[in-house]
């Protein structure tokens, strides 16, 4: 280490992100006092308190005299990440027990007097929870990491990073408190109002940013394609944001906004950002996690370049048309539809060449599924992506469409993507980062993970059988007519058929939930630096946090 | 470069050289059976594109029609046509036929139940409950304890018309609030609470009940009757018997009292069609209370 790659002192990162608080505090100020709109007031009170709190940190942290060490990485940011993700995944996760159990027992779970403990505001805020809050967290804390060390570079922007992270939790924040409050735009997986939008845009911005300077800042020739789909990820979030949520406000101190758009251009603008929600955020994101954390586990190289480069592009262009499929047999032209479904179909491969890759990674090192319940989660996130992805194509096929669209079927093939795969490779990113970036030798326990590994199959077993078979009933239930020309079932009748599911549904949710508390557990005892007693747990490397120039 | 990349030991497969933090990279080539199904895929969806409607022509205000110029709205409105064409002998007939004739032709009644039923879940079952069970406010069909008259004229009357509804004709009554409106004083209520308690022969304070006599004479009795047994003409209630729309005990006979209850039923004449009120009236009939 050299003492020219240490700065000390503040730096003009320090000043720019200084500024740009006192700014945003001065906005928030400004919509607290002058807005007659009493939940725009509680937002800007939560503002100006989270700007003040930040510009209060940042002051101190200058105070006490920043160092930055362009030797070494930043772990900091990361374990605050891994935190942040366990946290909001249980919050996510326990959110969705409790809609479930709703669904199950609608009269016992019915708050008449608690309006915001109901399903349709609680629903939101477990999508939100677990997409953005913990899938999100995983994306930002995973790619923090991954760019760094396979760059072999210091994150960009010194302090800014900080406020990527922190400015993503007051997304959170703001969203989940609009959601429990009445404030939402009705458009699923983004109901966020403008201002809330805004916020996201220039955190996400900042995002893009530093992801971008650090890729700059590399020592290697190549970027390695975990990389090129985080940047994917983010770029096209970043495009999706922006247009899906153009809006006009009411007036700059409301919370309410009209969509730029109307009618079926509405929808399909809301599809084509909701279709690339599941394609950029939570396959392209999340399969950057796969391509760094599998072949380091597995200490194999990914199976084939030449298909990750194949794939990578293939999915880039065809995902982003494939939005048309949420809406099947509407008042969408049925042009749109064709190319909708078409465009599902040929993604089936390039989605599956994504799989192949981490599958196939570990030929050479099977037996370690047997030894390291990591090791297998991963994997099995990968099947699962497999069976998702190839779900997914057919559901989009407008006959197959015809019978499962609005029905449980649906909401079975989101949890196998997004508790099996999604969830998946973030517990084993999660199980693998902890030790590392604690400099632990080992995981606490190894008994615990395979708990955790079992219990949570189990419950996404429980959960997406049950939905398809409901799902299923439910479609062939609608569609029935008696030999006199009139429907079989009244509506409530299919809801009554739904129970028994319902509560399958609710039980497989809850197994997943003592799953993910397990691991919490574990990885807190780990990062403690505590091995439990009478176990033999394998060691693994803590990540050195130098780094290398070789 | 000269030098050969590394190869791997267990797949005896090259590397592409690069390492970064560890992590390698086989050169592999695409495995075949990717590739032969991914360009199969491709082809599926290029013969459905030029089967079915597909790109769009925006310079010419089109698209291109498909070459089996498939439309998914004249398909539907085929359907639903052949639907209205399979029904329609029998909902002209069912519309031609007075009610009490209907159950005398065996298929016509099976065709207005079949009719009445699923119309009932559509439209009925929210508030009276699948099957007619009926809910709190929301009068049980499947007895034989009728507000307004169970015969297939009260009944179709009642659907075609609603309860304290929007149409001219709806039927019509209002409980006054005795309480609220300070008619009555809270101990005075008390008492009716006692007599009416009374008059379903339940057990009842007798000084209450002999207090309330001349109060139920004075305010209640010129509709729910000097026994209490209710007049249909004006929907007022029996309250003699165990059947209770809002509940029988105390506290929800003081809350009628008070505040009296106004539910209403919708006028469904002009929402549904003639023949579909008929199977209405049919199937409600047949629940169980018909007269």
């Amino acid at each position: 280490m050299s003492n020219s790659d240490v700065r000390k002192g503040v730096g003009l990162d320090v000043i720019t992100l200084g500024g740009f608080l006192i700014v945003l505090d001065v906005i928030s100020l400004f919509l607290a006092a002058r807005t007659q709109d009493p939940l725009m007031r509680m937002h800007a009170y939560i503002m100006l308190g989270a700007f003040t709190l930040g510009l209060a940190a940042l002051a101190m942290r200058a105070a006490n005299g920043i160092t930055y060490d362009e030797s070494r990485y930043e772990e900091g940011i990361v374990k605050a990440g891994v935190i942040a993700t366990v946290f909001w995944g249980i919050v996510g996760f326990s959110v969705g027990v409790i809609i479930a159990a709703q669904l199950a027992f609608p009269n016992m779970m019915y708050f008449q007097d608690i309006g915001w403990l109901n399903f349709g505001r609680l629903r939101p805020l477990h999508t939100s929870a677990v997409i953005f809050a913990f899938g999100g967290n995983a994306l930002i804390a995973t790619s923090f990491y991954v760019v760094q060390r396979t760059n072999r570079a210091r994150l960009a922007g010194g302090v800014w990073p900080w406020f990527v992270f922190w400015g993503y939790q007051l997304f959170i924040v703001l969203a989940a408190t609009g959601y429990v409050s009445g404030i939402t735009q009705s458009r699923e997986y983004a109901e966020p109002e403008w201002y809330i939008d805004l916020w996201l845009t220039i955190v996400w911005v900042a995002y893009l940013l530093v992801f971008l300077g650090t890729l700059m800042k590399r020592k290697v020739k190549h970027i390695y394609v975990a990389n090129w789909f985080y940047l994917a990820f983010i770029v096209t979030i970043a495009m999706l944001h922006i247009i899906n949520n153009l809006a006009v406000p009411i007036a700059w101190t409301e919370h309410k906004s009209y969509s730029a758009f109307s009618g079926v251009q509405d929808a399909m603008t809301q599809w084509w950002y909701g279709h690339n929600a599941v394609g950029f955020f939570l396959t392209a994101g999340f399969l950057g996690m796969m391509y760094y954390f599998v072949p380091k586990r597995a200490e194999r190289p990914v199976y084939s370049y030449r298909l990750s480069i194949v794939h990578f592009w293939a999915l880039i262009f065809i995902y982003i048309w494939a939005g048309p499929h949420h809406l099947h047999y509407t008042a969408l032209p049925q042009w749109a539809q064709t190319l909708g479904m078409t465009f599902s179909i040929m993604l089936w491969m390039p989605s599956w060449g994504g799989m192949i890759n981490g599958l196939m990674t570990l030929s050479g090192a099977w037996d370690k599924l047997r030894t390291d319940p990591v090791m297998r989660m991963l994997v099995v996130s990968v099947a699962f992506y497999g069976m998702s992805t190839f779900e997914g194509p057919v559901m989009s096929i407008r006959a197959v469409n015809s019978l499962s669209h609005y029905t449980d079927w649906t909401i079975g093939h989101v949890h196998s993507g997004a508790l099996g795969w999604v969830a998946y490779v973030s517990f084993g990113a999660l199980y693998c980062m902890v030790p590392w970036l604690w400099k632990r030798k080992r995981l606490y326990s190894n008994d615990l993970v395979e708990w955790h590994f079992w219990i949570s199959t189990i419950g996404i077993v429980f959960y997406i059988t049950a939905m398809w078979v409901s799902g299923i009933m439910q479609g062939l239930m609608w569609r029935a007519y008696n030999s006199f020309g009139f429907l079989e079932y009244s509506f409530v009748e299919t809801v009554k058929a739904m129970h028994p599911y319902y509560i399958i549904r609710m039980t497989g949710g809850l197994l997943f939930l003592i799953g993910a508390l397990i691991m919490a557990y574990n990885l807190w005892r780990t990062a403690r630096g505590d091995v439990r007693k009478g176990e033999s747990v394998p060691d693994v490397m803590p990540a050195s946090a130098a780094i290398a120039t070789a | 470069m000269t030098e050969r990349p590394e190869v791997d030991q267990h797949s005896g497969t090259e590397t592409t050289g690069h390492e970064w933090d560890g992590i390698k990279e086989l050169n592999t080539p695409l495995p075949r059976w990717w590739l032969i199904i991914w360009a199969g895929s491709i082809i599926i969806s290029i013969i459905y594109m030029v089967l079915m409607p597909s790109w769009p022509l925006p310079w010419a205000n089109t698209y291109l029609k498909g070459l089996r110029h498939y439309s998914e709205r004249a398909h539907f409105e085929q359907d639903m046509a052949k639907l209205a064409a399979s029904r329609g002998p029998n909902e002209a007939k069912l519309a031609q036929t007075p009610l009490d004739q209907v159950e005398k032709d065996p298929d016509l009644l099976n065709f207005a139940m079949a009719a009445g039923k699923s119309a009932f879940g559509d439209n009925c079952a929210t508030c009276h409950g699948s099957g007619g069970v009926g809910a709190k406010g929301f009068p049980a069909l499947v007895d034989d304890d009728w507000l307004w008259g169970g015969t297939l004229e009260d009944i179709k009357y009642t659907i075609t018309n609603g309860i304290r509804s929007t149409g001219d004709n709806t039927r019509f009554s209002q409980m006054p609030a005795f309480g609220r409106d300070g008619m009555l004083t809270p101990q005075q209520i008390n008492d009716l609470v006692e007599y009416v308690v009374h008059l379903s022969g339940r057990e009842a304070d007798a000084a209450a009940v002999a207090r309330a006599k001349p109060l139920f004479e004075d305010n209640c009795a010129v509709c729910h009757g000097e026994d209490g047994k209710g007049t249909r003409a004006l929907g007022a209630p029996n309250l003699t018997d165990a059947i209770w729309l809002y509940g029988g005990d105390r506290d929800t006979i003081r809350e009628t009292i008070t505040n009296a209850r106004q539910g209403v039923m919708p006028t469904w004449g002009g929402k549904l069609p003639p023949w579909q009120i008929d199977a209405l009236t049919i199937y409600v009939h047949s629940l169980g209370g018909g007269e």
